[in-house]
């Protein structure tokens, strides 16, 4: 064998162990691996949330009241005598399908823009940069609750509104991947290929930027669902009878005086699943070697 | 630097011109008018109504006569509250908005800056993950929680801290100042530890050491210059943020202020204020981010530099 070959294999071998070793990385880092479990924990309990449930969701008993946590309602039950467990199970299935649908929609449209912008470079790459500058000077939060109060709150709009200003940072990550991406050789061996721009673009470019796309994600998640919260707090995002932890959180503000827990409950499942989020983003850039990812 | 100056201002135009413009179409395209409202008014009352706010107009023209009263510095009358301009009531908040938000900043910058500077003299001992942790905290720990909890644990239990209101009884500015700033005190801290771990590395600092200087000179005379300069540069995004911010704060604790005028125009659909309050409020924003942008050039010599010899 010789010195090429061997290279060659060497190279092969490292392609291979780089998501080994990032595993490895982060299967070390204990608060991202703690925040992973936790994540995944609450993304069961809110997918099996119809079966779980120990109350039905529409369940009142007017008659109890208010009650602060006992045995028969773990967490406590809300002025209408709902089941505070299953209004958190409820809402968190509310939260985190937004804060994962919204950063779906900002990826898919973020990591096109980006890959197309950096991809072809030239006039069109700078008109399209220039157009997420533009959008990022905007004042995204008052354009979003401008959006919600001209056209109705409604669920499905929040979730385009929220992608829709999500995307900007994604694209430019993605551009800044691809262009340094396209100039590598295995990219010139797919274009003497003949191989079409699109091909190149999501079969060779977009799987090699992945890194830093899987950071950013985890990262805009958490960020998302702090926007969703935020907007249903003012009265402006879920709309009852629906519920997210948000708007338990409103309800619960607005009594905490005489029912603590209506408060805290909702709160602690808000942070816990956001320090999960952040732990598991920051293990993983660490992890994936992913630097200045935020801007 | 003027050129800088020049050119980012240059940035800014078109971008205020796209808020004016997209905002104006959207409150439009709004369904249903302002004066749809449930009480019946008489045909002939809507009509002049409709006349008096130039609602009769075709769109282009309305357009064209809103962009003409902005450029006198006239952002209309409130729909909902007749007598009162939109001027008038952005006036009133403002000082409020701005109190609270110059608070909330220097409560931000003061407790950020000590924690991220403190935690880079000793990277990955306690000294560092203990602010960093609670850094951890302030950022996961939404506002419109913070608020509450501040609220239910000093106002309630201790009755230390007024519950609401803002310059009404002594003290009732503390809650409301920490809640807005404590998110970016949480920001801060990391910025100005990263910053600072970068700075400290680099040879210059090597060199003021290794001269005998003592070490808080060597930090506060040299580091801190350079590795505030992703803080300076945060100040402009976070002003936008302060703001947004302020619509929680001020609803929680019912400080008649800018944030809370907007939240109720939302909510009114008072469509002139709307339109008036977003086009204000995204000119401020450019403006800071101009502002931070300018200052953050001004602090670092590489970008000074390139500046000066023109590009």
């Amino acid at each position: 064998m010789n010195t090429e070959q061997t290279a060659l294999l060497m190279e092969a071998e490292d392609g291979a162990s780089l998501w080994h070793d990032a595993w490895l990385r982060l299967k070390k880092n204990r608060a991202a691996v703690t925040g992973g479990v936790v994540l995944a924990v609450m993304v069961v309990l809110a997918i099996l949330t119809p079966w779980i449930a120990p109350y039905g969701y529409e369940a009142q008993n007017l008659d109890l009241g208010a009650t602060p946590p006992s045995a028969a309602h773990w967490l406590g039950t809300d002025i209408f005598g709902r089941d505070l467990l299953t209004q958190i199970l409820y809402g968190g299935r509310i939260s985190l399908a937004v804060g994962f649908i919204a950063t779906a929609v900002a990826l898919v449209i973020g990591v096109t823009w980006g890959a197309v912008a950096g991809y072809v470079g030239g006039r069109i790459d700078s008109v399209m940069m220039r157009f997420v500058d533009i959008l990022y000077a905007l004042p995204f939060m008052i354009f979003i609750i401008l959006l919600m109060v001209v056209f109705g709150r409604n669920i499905l709009l929040l979730f385009l509104a929220i992608g829709a200003v999500e995307w900007l940072t994604m694209a430019r990550i993605m551009r800044t991947q691809v262009q340094s991406l396209r100039q590598q050789e295995f990219v010139e061996a797919a274009v003497s290929l003949g191989l079409p721009p699109s091909a190149i673009i999501f079969k060779h470019i977009i799987p090699n930027a992945l890194g830093p796309i899987i950071v950013y994600t985890t990262l805009t998640i958490p960020s998302v669902m702090l926007l969703e919260a935020f907007l249903s707090f003012l009265g402006l995002g879920i709309q009852p009878p629906q519920t997210s932890w948000g708007l338990l959180i409103s309800y619960g503000a607005e009594t905490m005086e005489e029912y603590p827990w209506l408060l805290i409950f909702p709160g602690l499942a808000l942070t816990i699943t956001l320090f999960s989020l952040n732990f598991l983003g920051d293990g993983l850039r660490d992890a994936l070697d992913v630097r200045g990812s935020k801007d | 630097m003027l050129r800088f100056i020049f050119w980012r201002l240059l940035q800014a135009i078109p971008v205020i011109f796209v808020v004016i413009t997209a905002t104006f179409f959207l409150v439009r395209s709004a369904p249903g008018g302002p004066f749809d409202s449930e009480k019946a008014v008489l045909p002939e009352v809507k009509r002049a109504l409709e006349a008096q706010y130039k609602l009769d107009l075709p769109l282009h023209e309305q357009y064209i006569a809103y962009l003409g009263d902005l450029s006198n510095g006239d952002l209309g009358p409130s729909f909902k509250y007749p007598g009162r301009s939109v001027n008038e009531i952005l006036g009133s908040g403002l000082p409020v908005t701005a109190e609270l938000g110059l608070y909330a900043l220097s409560f931000a910058l003061l407790i950020g800056v000590l924690a991220g500077v403190f935690a880079a003299l000793r990277p990955n001992t306690r000294q560092d993950y203990i602010p960093m942790g609670m850094a951890m905290i302030g950022i996961c720990m939404p506002s419109f929680l913070l608020g509450p909890l501040l609220v239910l644990i000093f106002g309630i239990y201790l009755d230390w801290l007024p519950i609401a209101g803002w310059g009404d009884l002594p003290g009732d500015k503390i809650l409301p100042s920490i809640t807005l700033g404590s998110a970016y005190a949480a920001y801060i801290a990391r910025l100005s530890r990263a910053g600072m771990l970068e700075i400290l590395s680099q040879d210059y600092i090597r060199t003021a050491r290794a001269k005998g200087l003592p070490e808080w000179r060597v930090v506060i005379q040299h580091a801190l210059r350079g590795g505030l300069i992703p803080v300076i540069a945060f100040l402009g995004p976070a002003f936008a943020g302060l703001l947004a911010g302020s619509f929680v704060v001020e609803t929680i604790f019912q400080i008649p202020g800018l944030g809370r005028f907007y939240v109720q125009a939302a909510f009114n659909r008072d469509y002139t204020m709307i339109l008036g309050t977003t086009v204000f409020l995204s000119t401020l924003i450019v403006f800071f981010n101009l502002i931070s942008d300018v200052i953050a050039a001004w602090l670092n010599p590489r970008l000074r530099a390139q500046f000066k010899g023109g590009a």
